[in-house]
């Protein structure tokens, strides 16, 4: 081969490679990403069914509940619009408490959403950053009719 | 009084910082050799400027001062001492000025280094220094100083976060930005050879034992970060493709490229202009991964809008180093073109595909990091990414990678004959494919697809890793520190990919309600709760169980997991138990108490786990073996010692030709104007 074959070869070959793993990671990626919703979203029917999403909001004062010695726990987030009852099956993050922002992984099961996940990831203010966003979205909604 | 003396002694670290840079680069520009010879005072008085802002911030903090608002936000009175040192990098202002300072070490570090190099290039070395430390300096000052004050001050403070009161985490930010930061050396490295307008083999050795040293503290740092997570948060994961971990592993990644690359400039000339932009890479993306993380601009696009000065800024900042230097390399770079050829199955290639397989991986990283902050921006919604998408997509560069490792490590240079070599290659593949099939099938007798095909190429890589080596050693030929770091650092990769293998197929994980006195098993281990009983630290309060743990029916130790809630902030962490049996991690970690005396326990067992950190340690011991060769000691020293060498003259006759670039050095070239500069210095 001469050598502008050989690199030609060479270009060829790493475009073609380049070009495979571009296409396996984007159906990779279509796969894997999940949605942010909020309950008042979710209350919409703005989740498609049976897809697997995140759930984020405020954990109810005083919703934290479950059955003595049983793993299982049940909560309601809030977004001050709507309530949305979640269950999860698991060890709690040490974040994790009432009244606080939380974001849990999962998928709607009736009316309640089934936590496979429950985040306790938060910044130094104890908010999930999309939480945050959310909550002050649903608070310019009540001050805006309020306002007028 | 303190604070002010901090704050003052910041605002002359910022000129002399502008001075450091303006000298550094006009000085050279115009030949004005008084101006190229102020810059080092410049770099001593910066960075005794930085150090003493410093020592006032920690200072202020042993003090307790919390009329500071930095030290009001991240410490308390009930610290301990330890960690209200460690405070001061506990925030985002306190650990810009971290950067500052270590910046300002590896700059008075390079200052010394580079002496005995050619004074201009020295001066544009650290003049290009100088552009990064003003920068950070004018936005610390601008945006994020910590040394505000706080009217009237806190009665007390807001404590640190609790999760970071841990002594590796302490320890984990002044390492990591050690390799950020080190970065900059090799960017600082590329400017100056652009802004000559000359690159030769010398400079490539000049800059290999920097690159390497900061590639060194990077891995630990990263490794470090790593292992924290593993045992403090709770969950005993080790890597979860957060924004911020693929921060640090994106230059990390990259930097791994660059010093491969460098690797194949200083022995053959070649990959010059790619050299150059990967240095421009890799210090681009730790710039991205310091202020992104720490301002939290990577979790969402909306930080900018809470603190939008400081956005701009970041922007701004991002946009003139990264577009300055990317403009100078489109300028520059072409003029830089490599000579000598090789063949397909050379060294060269492999270095090559090492490369191109290297940026591949760092690129699907910097994708699903990026992909939810551009859907956010676009208004496309809130998207997360994760696990599911990083781990097939990065197996896929990274898998060649490692089989192409051990074929490239026996390469010759130039030429493509693998002939000399295919014997022992053959012979450790077949050895680590027993080694592999038996790891996956006879100890722990399951696994997934790849499980035996990962074993096999981590153990690949450390047999043929050990070949030149123990050759050299039979045949009584030398060993160059060059050669045993790299064979140490392709070990440590070796145990790496062993270790995530049995980690990623054999781990068992079990979240258990128990009540005191039962029992339950894991694989071969059986716990038995014991009960909780409550404990008191010096700023918190918690409760410890205890639980006993026995193998195969022989009782082999008790472990004490901890829950803690700490005063101030009223944080709750988990304070895992973990002990080392037979090569795996038994995990214990007390979870919530359910009624019923019984409390949710989480058990753990990962194989050969701290393989992992280890192996991460041994590439950072390998680099630091290679980065301390005679040979680039020799380099620095010969070109004082042979004032009118060409560069390059050890590494063989096919690089560039010297005295390319007319416009930029006329005349005697660069080494042929030093001693006149030395003698008048």
């Amino acid at each position: 081969m001469t050598p502008r074959r050989k690199r030609l070869v060479l270009v060829l070959g790493i475009i073609a490679g380049v070009s495979i793993a571009g296409a396996l990671a984007l159906s990779a990626f279509r796969q894997s990403v999940t949605f942010f919703f909020d309950p008042t979203q979710v209350t919409a029917g703005e989740v498609p069914a049976g897809e697997r999403f995140r759930l984020g909001g405020m954990v109810t004062k005083g919703s934290v509940q479950r059955a003595p010695g049983s793993l299982e726990v049940r909560f309601v987030v809030t977004d001050f619009k709507h309530d949305i009852p979640v269950s999860y099956t698991g060890v709690l993050p040490d974040l994790f408490r009432e009244g606080q922002g939380v974001v849990a992984h999962g998928r709607m099961s009736g009316a309640t959403f089934v936590a496979d996940e429950v985040l306790a990831k938060h910044d130094e203010k104890y908010m999930p950053p999309e939480v945050a966003k959310s909550l002050k979205k649903r608070q310019g909604e009540t001050a805006a009719p309020g306002g007028a | 009084m303190l604070p002010e003396l901090g704050h003052f002694a910041l605002i002359l670290a910022m000129l002399l910082a502008a001075l450091q840079a303006f000298f550094g680069i006009a000085g050279p520009a115009l030949g004005r050799d008084r101006w190229t010879a102020a810059v080092t005072p410049a770099v001593a008085g910066q960075f005794v400027m930085v150090a003493t802002a410093v020592a006032c911030l920690i200072a202020s903090f042993v003090a307790n001062d919390f009329s500071v608002t930095y030290i009001a936000e991240n410490s308390n009175s009930a610290l301990p001492l330890f960690y209200r040192v460690a405070a001061m990098w506990g925030a985002h202002e306190g650990s810009l000025l971290l950067w500052i300072f270590l910046l300002g070490c590896w700059t008075v570090a390079v200052a010394i280094g580079v002496s005995k190099l050619p004074a201009r290039f020295a001066a544009r070395v650290l003049g290009v220094l100088g552009v990064v430390s003003f920068g950070f300096l004018l936005f610390t000052l601008a945006t994020s100083n910590p040394f505000l004050r706080l009217d009237p001050p806190a009665p007390d403070g807001r404590d640190l976060n609790p999760i970071l009161q841990d002594f590796a985490l302490a320890i984990h930010p002044p390492i990591l930005y050690t390799g950020y930061v080190g970065f900059a050396v090799a960017f600082a490295f590329a400017c100056a050879a652009m802004l000559e307008g000359r690159m030769d083999q010398m400079w490539a050795r000049w800059t290999r034992p920097w690159t390497t040293s900061a590639w060194a503290f990077l891995s630990v740092g990263i490794a470090l970060g790593s292992w924290w997570a593993y045992y403090e948060l709770g969950w005993g994961g080790y890597w979860f493709w957060d924004p911020v971990e693929n921060a640090s592993f994106m230059p990390w990644l990259v930097g791994t490229a660059l010093i491969h690359s460098l690797a194949v400039t200083d022995k053959r000339g070649l990959f010059k202009s790619w050299t150059l932009l990967l240095a421009v890479l890799a210090f681009s993306l730790s710039l991205l991964g310091t202020f992104l993380v720490r301002s939290g601009v990577l979790v969402s696009v909306h930080s900018f809008a809470a603190d939008p000065t400081r956005g701009i800024f970041i922007l701004a900042f991002l946009i003139v180093m990264i577009g300055g230097a990317l403009t100078l390399y489109a300028w520059r770079a072409p003029l830089l073109k490599s000579q000598a050829g090789f063949d397909l199955g050379a060294r060269e290639s492999f270095l090559l595909f090492n490369n191109i397989l290297l940026v591949i991986g760092a690129a699907t990283v910097f994708g699903g990091t990026m992909a939810p902050l551009i859907a956010d921006a676009l208004g496309l919604g809130t998207l997360s990414v994760g696990t599911p998408y990083f781990n097939p997509t990065f197996m896929l560069s990274m898998l060649p990678l490692l089989a192409l490792l051990s074929l490239g490590v026996h390469a010759k240079w130039k030429r493509g004959q693998l002939s000399a070599a295919r014997r022992i290659l053959l012979t450790t593949l077949v050895i680590a494919a027993i080694a592999g099939v038996i790891i996956v099938f006879g100890v722990y007798s399951h696994g997934k697809v790849l499980s035996p095909v990962a074993a096999t190429l981590g153990v690949w890589i450390i047999l043929s890793s050990l070949v030149d080596p123990v050759d050299r050693l039979r045949r009584k030929l030398s060993l160059p520190r060059s050669v045993i770091g790299m064979s140490v650092a392709h070990i440590g990769l070796g145990l790496f990919v062993l270790s995530v293998t049995t980690v990623e197929s054999f781990t068992l994980e079990r979240d258990v309600a128990l009540g005191q006195g039962e029992r339950t098993s894991v694989g071969n281990y059986e716990f038995r709760f014991e009960g909780v009983k409550s404990i008191e630290g010096p700023n918190y309060n918690g409760v410890e169980g205890k639980v006993t743990v026995t193998r195969h029916g022989v009782p082999t130790s008790v472990v004490y997991p901890q829950k803690r809630q700490y005063w101030v902030q009223r944080q709750v962490t988990t304070e895992a138990a973990i002990e080392m049996h037979h090569g795996s991690n038994v995990f214990v970690a007390l979870g919530d108490e359910l009624g019923a005396g019984k409390w949710s326990v989480r058990f753990q067992i990962r194989p050969l786990v701290n393989f992992l950190w280890l192996g991460a340690f041994i590439m950072a011991v390998g680099g630091a073996i290679a980065a301390t060769d005679r040979r680039y000691r020799v380099a620095r020293e010969a070109v004082t010692t042979v004032p009118v060498a060409t560069p390059g003259v050890a590494g063989g006759a096919s690089h560039a030709t010297p005295g390319q670039f007319r416009e930029e050095c006329p005349g005697p070239t660069l080494s042929g104007r030093m001693p006149a500069q030395e003698e008048a210095g």
